[in-house]
C-alpha cells in the first residue's frame, strides 16, 4: 500500500505536517521512532510558542511586533540566520494559534516564574506533552495512520526524489515525504565525534546530559549528509544549558535547570570563577552556561548561593549541598578549600552593593575583579550556604538540512520535488546558534505546516491520488 | 534510579527537618513531597487546577501542606497525561495517584471517633455489613409489627407499617451521628491545615468563591472547560456531569425529606404525598437524577485509566456509588409500586438501604466531598494573600 504522504518523526513539526497534509486531502502515514509512551520527541518537554502580535491577543500581553522578534532572533543568533525564512517563521507565529486550538491545543496565560514571557510567548496549558497528545488525538480522528516504535533506518532516494523508507526490512513507499525526525543529540558517538577531545585529554561530550528524548539519533540526517543533501549549521552547535549534575542522562527536561546562577557565584572544579554571573536576565543567558561549563575541567561547575537567595529562584528539583560556612561547603562539594576561599573573599570584597533588584539590571556590581559580576553582585556571606553541581545539558543540535520557503530538501542547490523537512532537522536555517524561549516551537509549527501542505501538493501532482485510509 | 531514590529521601529528610520534630511523614506523604519537589521545579501544570498554584506558594512540603494539597486534588488526571515525568520516566511522577493515597490516609486519620477510622480500610466489608444489618432490621421490624411482608392492607400508606415516630426515632440518631462524626473529623483537619494555609480566617469573598467551586465542580473542568480525563488522554465532561447528577440528585432527595418533615410537623400534612406535591416532585426528580448520576459514575469508575487514583480505594468508591444507586432505585420502585402487595417489602428494603447509607456516611467515600470543600475554602483564603515565595525575574 502506498500513502500520499509519509511523515517521519512524531513531534510537533511532524504532527503539524501530518495534520496539514491530511487537511489538504492527502492520505498520511506517520512513523514515530519511540513507543507510544515516549512519543512526541523533544516537543513533549516544551512549554510555549514565541508569537509575534501587534496588539494584546488572548493569552498575550502588550505587542511583540515583527521587527522586535526579528531583532531578538538576530541578537541570539549573532546573525547566523536566513532573514527570509526567519521572517516567514515570525509571521506564521502570529496566526497559527486558532488552527492549533482547532486541533485541541489549549493556551493559558503565563503564571508564576515566567511573567517576563507573557508578552512574547503563548503557553500551552499543561505544556508540550498536552499539545502533543491533542495533536495525536486530532490526527487519529482525521484518519492519519500512526505507527509507534517505527524508527526509519534509511531512505531510498532517486535523483533527489523520495521513493521509500525502510523500517527494518519493511519498505514503505509514498508519493511524498516529510522528514521531521529531530537532531542527533541523543547519539553519543556523534556527539563525541563533533566535540572531539580537548587539551586536557577529556572527551567533553561524555559528560553531557541530554535534556530531551533518547530517540533523536540523527540516523536520517547522517544518511542525507552522505547522500549529498545541502546542509546548514555546525555539528558542535547545540542548545546547551547548565543543569543539575545529578540530572538523568535523558529526558531531564525543564526541572533539572539551576536557576540561581545570577544570585551567587559560579566556580569551576578548581574553585575559580570563569564568567560574569550577572551579565543579563536568565532567559537571555540561559543558553550560554551549558557551553561555558562544557569548557571547564571535568565539564563541571558549582553554583554557590547564600541565605539571601532563598526563595528568590525557581526551586531546584534536587536539594543542594548545604553548609553553615563557606569552607565547610567547599569541603562538601569536594573543592580545594583555600582556592575556593580566595575566590570567595576576592569576590565578596569586590562587591559594590547599591539597590538590589532582581527584576531589573540593577546597580550591584563588582569593581576590579576578573571576571566581573556586573549586576546583582552581593557578597555571598550569610549562612546557610547552598551549592549545586552543574553540568552541560544538551537540548537540541543545530546541524540540519538546508531548505527554503517551500521546506524542500535540496541537493546541490536543487530543491527536491517530493522530500520536505521540518522541525529540528532544519531549525538551523533560522537559528544558526543561540536560543530564545519558544522559538523552536515557532519554527517547528511554521515549517511543519508548510511541509504538510507542500507534501500533499507534491503527492497530488504525482499522479493517482490515494483516498485516505 | 537508586541515586534518585536517595536524593528523594534527602529531600524528604530536609523537608522534615524544617518542619519541626514529631511530624514524620508516612510513605504516601513522603511520595507526595518528592513529587511536589519535581512539580515545583517544572510547573507546566499550573493552569489545570488549584493544586499547582497552591504548590508554588511553598518551597517545602510538610505534613499539613501535603494533607491540604491532597484534598485539594480532584483526581482529574490532567496533570498525569500532560506530565513529561510520568511513568515510565524514572522520576515516576503520578500526582493524582500519590494524592489519592494520601487522601485515603487523611480520611482514616481524621475520622471521629478515631477507632472507627479503621472502617475506611475495610470499607467494602463495612458497607455490606451495614447494608445487611439495615435490611435485616427493617424486614424483621416489618414482620414483628405487621405480621406480613407481602400483601397486607397498607392502602399506600407506609406509616401503617412503620409509624412516623418510629422512623424518626431510628433515623434521627443515625443522621445526627453522621453529621457529628463528619463535623468533628473535618474540624480537626481544618485546625491542622489552617496554619499551613496563611492561618487567616475565612472572608466572605473567599467563602463565596469556594462555594462556587464546589457547586460548579470547577476543578473537573480541566482548567479550560473541556472537562477532565477518564479512560485516556481525551477530555470528557461526563465525569463532571455524572457527579453533578449525583450530587444534585442527592440534595433534591434530601430537600424532599426535609420538606416532608416540615409538612408533617408544621402543617400536619402526612405522607404519602403524590404528584404534583412539592416533596414528591423534588423526590422524583432527585431520585431519577441520582439514578442516572450513579450509573454514570459506576461505569466511568470501571473504565477509569489504571494509573488514575489509588486502585485500593476502588471498592470504597464503587460501594458508595452502588449504595446511592440502590437508595434511589428502591425509592423510585417504592413509589411506582405503592398500590401493589410489594409495598411492605419494598419499603423495608428502601429503609434498610437508606439506614446503611447514613450509618456509613462518615466512614466512606462521602468524606471526599467534605474534606475537599474544606481544602477549597482554605485555598480561597490563602490565594488572597501575597505569595510568600518571591521569585525574581527568573
Amino acid at each position: 500500500m502506498t500513502v500520499d504522504v509519509l511523515v517521519i518523526g512524531g513531534g510537533n513539526a511532524a504532527l503539524c505536517a501530518a495534520l496539514m497534509a491530511r487537511e489538504a486531502g492527502a492520505s498520511v502515514l506517520l512513523l514515530e521512532a519511540a513507543p507510544r509512551e515516549w512519543r512526541g520527541g523533544n516537543s513533549a518537554h516544551t512549554r510555549n510558542l514565541r508569537c509575534m502580535h501587534d496588539a494584546p491577543q488572548d493569552v498575550l500581553t502588550g505587542a511583540y511586533p515583527e521587527e522586535e522578534f526579528w531583532q531578538d532572533l538576530l541578537k541570539v543568533t549573532g546573525g547566523q540566520t536566513d532573514e527570509a525564512l526567519a521572517r516567514l517563521t515570525i509571521r506564521a507565529s502570529s496566526h497559527c494559534r486558532d488552527w492549533m486550538r482547532r486541533h485541541g491545543v489549549h493556551f493559558q496565560p503565563s503564571l508564576s516564574g515566567t511573567l517576563h514571557l507573557s508578552r512574547t510567548n503563548a503557553f500551552f496549558m499543561g505544556g508540550g506533552k498536552a499539545l502533543v497528545n491533542a495533536y495525536y488525538r486530532s490526527a487519529e480522528k482525521l484518519g492519519v495512520q500512526v505507527r509507534y516504535s517505527a524508527p526509519v533506518d534509511r531512505l531510498e532516494l532517486r535523483d533527489g526524489r523520495f521513493v521509500a523508507a525502510f523500517v527494518g526490512s519493511e519498505r514503505i513507499t509514498a508519493k511524498a515525504c516529510v522528514l521531521a525526525a529531530g537532531g542527533f543529540e541523543s547519539n553519543r558517538e556523534w556527539l563525541r565525534e563533533a566535540w572531539g577531545q580537548n587539551a586536557r585529554g577529556e572527551w567533553p561530550s561524555d559528560n553531557f546530559a541530554i535534556r530531551g528524548t533518547r530517540f533523536n539519533q540523527g540516523v536520517l540526517l547522517r544518511q542525507l549528509l552522505k547522500a549529498g543533501a545541502d546542509t546548514i549549521g555546525d555539528p558542535t552547535q547545540a542548545h546547551m544549558v547548565a543543569i543539575d549534575a545529578r540530572a538523568p542522562l535523558y529526558d531531564g527536561g525543564i526541572c533539572t535547570r539551576i536557576d540561581c546562577v545570577s544570585l551567587g557565584v559560579v566556580v569551576n572544579r578548581e574553585g575559580r570563577r570563569f564568567y560574569d554571573e550577572g551579565e543579563d536576565f536568565w532567559p537571555k543567558r540561559y543558553a550560554i552556561w551549558g557551553r561555558l561549563v562544557a569548557q571547564q575541567p571535568g565539564q563541571v561547575a558549582y553554583s554557590v548561593i547564600d541565605a539571601k537567595a532563598a526563595g528568590r529562584f525557581m526551586p531546584p528539583v534536587f536539594p543542594g549541598t548545604r553548609a553553615d560556612t563557606l569552607p565547610e561547603l567547599a569541603q562538601k562539594l569536594g573543592l580545594d578549600v583555600p582556592a575556593f576561599m580566595q575566590t570567595m573573599n576576592g569576590y565578596n570584597a569586590a562587591c559594590r552593593v547599591g539597590t538590589f533588584d532582581h527584576t531589573l539590571l540593577d546597580d550591584c556590581h563588582t569593581e576590579q575583579l576578573s571576571p566581573a559580576k556586573t549586576h546583582w553582585a552581593r557578597p555571598v556571606d550569610k549562612g546557610p550556604f547552598h551549592g549545586y553541581a552543574l553540568k552541560p545539558g544538551v537540548t537540541f543540535t543545530y546541524l540540519g538540512l538546508k531548505t527554503g520557503e517551500t521546506a524542500a530538501v535540496s541537493f546541490g542547490g536543487v530543491p527536491s520535488a517530493n522530500l520536505f523537512v521540518a522541525g529540528e532537522m532544519m531549525a538551523g536555517n533560522v537559528l544558526g546558534q543561540g536560543y530564545t524561549a519558544g522559538v523552536g516551537m515557532s519554527i517547528g509549527t511554521a515549517f511543519g505546516r508548510i511541509a504538510g501542505v507542500q507534501s500533499a501538493q507534491a503527492a497530488m501532482k504525482s499522479g493517482v491520488h490515494h483516498a485516505a485510509a | 534510579m537508586q541515586q534518585l531514590e536517595a536524593l528523594a529521601r534527602d529531600a524528604v529528610a530536609l523537608a522534615n527537618g524544617n518542619m519541626g520534630a514529631g511530624l514524620v511523614l508516612s510513605a504516601p506523604e513522603a511520595e507526595v513531597a518528592r513529587q511536589m519537589q519535581i512539580c515545583n521545579a517544572c510547573r507546566y501544570c499550573e493552569g489545570f487546577c488549584a493544586v499547582f498554584p497552591a504548590m508554588t506558594r511553598r518551597l517545602e512540603f510538610g505534613k499539613a501542606d501535603i494533607h491540604f494539597l491532597a484534598n485539594l486534588c480532584h483526581n482529574c488526571g490532567a496533570c498525569l497525561h500532560a506530565c513529561q515525568y510520568a511513568p515510565p520516566h524514572e522520576f515516576a511522577v503520578n500526582v493524582p495517584q500519590a494524592m489519592a493515597q494520601v487522601r485515603g490516609q487523611t480520611y482514616v486519620d481524621y475520622a471521629w471517633p478515631p477507632a472507627l477510622g479503621r472502617l475506611y480500610q475495610r470499607n467494602g466489608l463495612t458497607l455490606s455489613l451495614a447494608l445487611a444489618a439495615g435490611l435485616a432490621l427493617f424486614l424483621l421490624l416489618a414482620l414483628a409489627l405487621n405480621g406480613t411482608l407481602w400483601g397486607g392492607d397498607l392502602r399506600g400508606n407506609f406509616y401503617r407499617l412503620f409509624p412516623h415516630n418510629l422512623l424518626v426515632g431510628m433515623f434521627a440518631p443515625v443522621f445526627l451521628w453522621a453529621v457529628l462524626a463528619l463535623g468533628l473529623g473535618v474540624r480537626r483537619f481544618w485546625r491542622d491545615v489552617t496554619p499551613a494555609t496563611s492561618g487567616l480566617p475565612v472572608t466572605s469573598p473567599a467563602a463565596a468563591e469556594a462555594t462556587g467551586d464546589v457547586l460548579r465542580l470547577k476543578y473537573l473542568d480541566g482548567g479550560h472547560g473541556d472537562g477532565c480525563h477518564n479512560e485516556d488522554d481525551a477530555y470528557t465532561l461526563s465525569r463532571r456531569r455524572a457527579h453533578h447528577l449525583t450530587f444534585y440528585g442527592f440534595m433534591l432527595c434530601f430537600a424532599a425529606t426535609s420538606l416532608a418533615t416540615v409538612y408533617h410537623y408544621a402543617f400536619g400534612w402526612s405522607a404519602p404525598y403524590d404528584l404534583p406535591s412539592l416533596p414528591k416532585l423534588l423526590g422524583a426528580v432527585g431520585g431519577v437524577s441520582l439514578l442516572l448520576g450513579t450509573a454514570g459514575l459506576f461505569r466511568l469508575n470501571l473504565r477509569r485509566h489504571p494509573q488514575h487514583g489509588d486502585a485500593a480505594q476502588k471498592p470504597m468508591d464503587l460501594g458508595f456509588i452502588a449504595l446511592l444507586f440502590f437508595t434511589s432505585l428502591s425509592g423510585l420502585a417504592l413509589w411506582l409500586a405503592r398500590g401493589t402487595p410489594a409495598l411492605a417489602a419494598l419499603l423495608a428494603v428502601h429503609l434498610g438501604v437508606v439506614m446503611a447509607l447514613f450509618a456509613t456516611l462518615p466512614y466512606g467515600k462521602f468524606a471526599h466531598g467534605i474534606f475537599r470543600t474544606a481544602s477549597l475554602l482554605r485555598h480561597a483564603v490563602e490565594k488572597r494573600q501575597p505569595n510568600p515565595v518571591g521569585l525574581g525575574a527568573d
